[in-house]
């Protein structure tokens, strides 16, 4: 089911929640919206579900305008933050609900509700109330409900938000396996964006209302369209510069800025992956020492202090930081491969530049 | 109110007691004080209405029942809570749904009018209907031209019964529907469910309690209303004497026995429903505190799940 919107706006009084957006989700797709809390994604996926009324524009739900659709006759399957399981009906009822309302038989029932009891893990819960499930049983009783009357589209606001971290991850993976099996049309709003890269097809990235960028997660990440996406997607060290003979100066970080004349102020944005360490001091032209490690499973990220006392922070995997001897309070050289020129948010941003004259192959590359 | 809300906190009340352990000396005399006070003020009198009905026998107390007057005000009662009562669920319902379901001006506004007939004295709530509406009244010509009686009429006795309950079922309705708040409505509106759907089967079964109680002290208060119902009724014996009118009148004429015969009805009712009320509370606190007790047993937790292959 493709769904499209066209210059939607919504204003809730004075306030504008979402600002002229459009985009298109294909047939089958996995999408993730992704933005801060307050950016307007939950609105715009609400009024997909057409629980929200656009103030200005147009949905469409495989070319046919939906404004003036209700709810009910969208066939959407819509999943709550909070889940909004009915907490008067048992498991059994709650994923029955949708059928008995669209008058399906008695039979066909039993059969779909206990297909999907199956598919969820949930066989042998269809007798307990909402309060006697844990979280995650609850996601999952949320979803099959949403799921039984085979919408054309699946519709989860925050769908890991509610779930302890523990399992969060497994769910993830969950998901994006139950979205391989099902095959259907799949939209889903998180304010993470880790959970938005690793589980999306695309990405459309919200900030204050307005659409920053649409892409597969890693064009998104390699090609950031500005300076929002850019720090809102993965890790981005930021400094501010200023050009002196075609050269932005950071401390003592320098950066190729042919063309910028004398006193231009430039902001330069380069990605941890961008940093290259050695422990030969010769080998790079700055020095810098390690302050922190800090371990997130297997990446570890890295903080260096420079001579000048700027910070700029790395990430590597644990065998390149065995391979390379490092240890807090270590001395290294250092250099930054590549790194962009950021604009002024919501202008385009330059494409990415190379920084040193030749880039040799660097350990911890990609992350 | 406040004591509602506090007594439904069952498992608070359990946690206190840890928490404000006194001496066995405090504590009993504190017990002993309560319980006399509840006896004197409370127990002995309700014995004694039912000790003064029976005082001249049972065939007695028969015969004052099934008087044709004390019958007409046993029916005339029945019927002005079967009309106000249903028509108060109604108001209820709705505004309590308006209060707890929208955002909209004069919402407060609402709310205190909720609450006018708690604070205005019933006889002022039945002066304001005499005003309205009698003889001398704002609309009593026009009503008196049409040969419409309101005053000294059930129609004016139903109007003052129902102002006077007016907030029972919206005052319960609205915590509950606000602690509810409007996504399961919303789930069930995205699963297909119209309008009419989502209520009867949401929106009822989620207030259910909140609402029965509500009807019950609604239904205790429509038929134990004095004040009010005596300014619009104008007494007259066997059309216009509910209950409790009933009562003061036999006393009044010195005939006790009938009088307490009658007032061991109402009495009869304030226990029943004293009864239900508790029932209801334990039960809603056994559907609804099943959780403590039950928790998620440890061979189900999500882990499991994830780990084993349910997809395949």
């Amino acid at each position: 089911m493709s769904i499209e919107l066209k210059h939607i706006t919504k204003k809730f009084g004075e306030v504008t929640a979402v600002n002229r957006v459009s985009f298109t989700v294909n047939e089958g797709e996995l999408v993730g919206l992704l933005g801060p809390s307050g950016g307007g994604k939950t609105t715009v996926l609400r009024m997909i579900a057409g629980l929200e009324m656009p103030t200005e524009g147009d949905v469409l739900i495989r070319g046919q305008r939906v404004n003036d659709v209700s709810v009910q006759q969208r066939n959407i399957g819509f999943v709550f933050q909070s889940y909004a399981l009915f907490k008067t009906m048992n498991v059994f009822h709650n994923i029955a609900f949708g059928l008995k309302v669209k008058k399906w038989r008695k039979a066909d029932i039993l059969a779909r509700v206990m297909e999907l009891l199956e598919l969820f893990g949930l066989g042998g819960l269809e007798k307990r109330y909402p309060h006697q499930l844990s979280g995650g049983q609850r996601q999952r009783v949320a979803i099959a409900r949403a799921l039984a009357p085979k919408p054309s589209v699946l519709l989860l606001d925050e769908p890991f938000g509610a779930v302890d971290a523990k399992i969060r991850q497994e769910l993830r993976e969950w998901l994006v396996t139950l979205h391989h099996e099902l095959n259907v049309t799949t939209i889903f709003v998180t304010h993470d964006q880790e959970e938005a890269m690793e589980v999306s097809n695309r990405i459309v990235i919200f900030s204050r209302g307005n659409l920053e960028q649409i892409g597969a997660p890693r064009e998104v990440y390699e090609q950031p369209s500005n300076e929002f996406v850019a720090r809102f997607v993965g890790v981005m060290n930021v400094l501010e510069t200023e050009v002196r003979g075609g050269v932005a100066r950071a401390n003592e970080l320098e950066f190729p800025a042919h063309g910028q004349p004398d006193g231009a102020r430039l902001r330069i944005g380069f990605r941890p992956y961008a940093v290259q360490v050695s422990p030969d001091l010769a080998m790079y032209p700055y020095r810098a020492v390690l302050r922190h490690t800090f371990f997130l499973g297997v990446l570890l990220r890295l903080e260096f202090e420079l001579a000048s006392g700027l910070i700029i922070r790395s990430r590597m995997t644990k065998e390149d930081y065995a391979q390379l001897g490092l240890a807090d309070d270590r001395e290294v050289s250092l250099q930054i491969r590549n790194f962009r020129v950021l604009a002024r948010e919501g202008a385009e941003l330059p494409p990415e530049q190379i920084a040193v004259k030749e880039a040799p192959p660097t350990l911890g590359e990609g992350i | 109110m406040a004591g509602i809300v506090t007594k439904r906190n069952h498992a608070g009340r359990a946690q206190s007691q840890r928490g404000t352990e006194e001496s066995p000396w405090a504590k009993w005399t504190l017990i002993s004080i309560a319980m006399a006070f509840c006896l004197v003020f409370l127990l002995l009198p309700l014995v004694n209405v039912f000790a003064q009905a029976f005082a001249k026998g049972w065939a007695h107390y028969g015969q004052a029942l099934t008087h044709p007057d004390s019958w007409a005000a046993i029916k005339l009662t029945l019927l002005v809570a079967a009309i106000s009562v249903p028509l108060n669920v109604l108001f209820g319902l709705a505004a309590a749904w308006a209060i707890a379901k929208f955002e909209f001006r004069g919402k407060s506004l609402l709310i205190t009018l909720i609450d006018l007939p708690f604070s205005v004295s019933p006889v002022v709530a039945g002066l304001m209907f005499v005003v309205l509406f009698g003889l001398q009244g704002f609309f009593g010509e026009w009503l008196n031209d049409r040969d419409l009686r309101i005053i000294f009429a059930v129609p004016g006795i139903t109007l003052a019964t129902i102002f006077v309950t007016f907030p029972f079922v919206a005052r319960e309705l609205i915590p509950v529907m606000q602690a509810t708040g409007t996504e399961q409505e919303q789930a069930a509106l995205t699963l297909g469910a119209n309008g009419w759907q989502t209520f009867w089967h949401v929106t009822l079964p989620s207030v259910k309690w909140g609402l029965i109680y509500g009807i019950i002290l609604c239904n205790a208060r429509a038929m134990g209303e004095f004040g009010a119902v005596s300014v619009v009724s104008g007494h007259i014996t066997g059309q216009t004497d509910t209950m409790p009118l009933r009562v003061e009148k036999l006393y009044n004429e010195y005939q006790g026995p009938a009088a307490f015969a009658v007032a061991s009805l109402l009495a009869l009712l304030a226990l029943v429903t004293l009864g239900i009320k508790t029932f209801l509370e334990w039960k809603q606190a056994r559907e609804f505190g099943w959780a403590q007790q039950a928790p998620v047993p440890a061979s189900e937790r999500d882990t499991d799940f994830v780990t084993r292959e349910n997809l395949g």
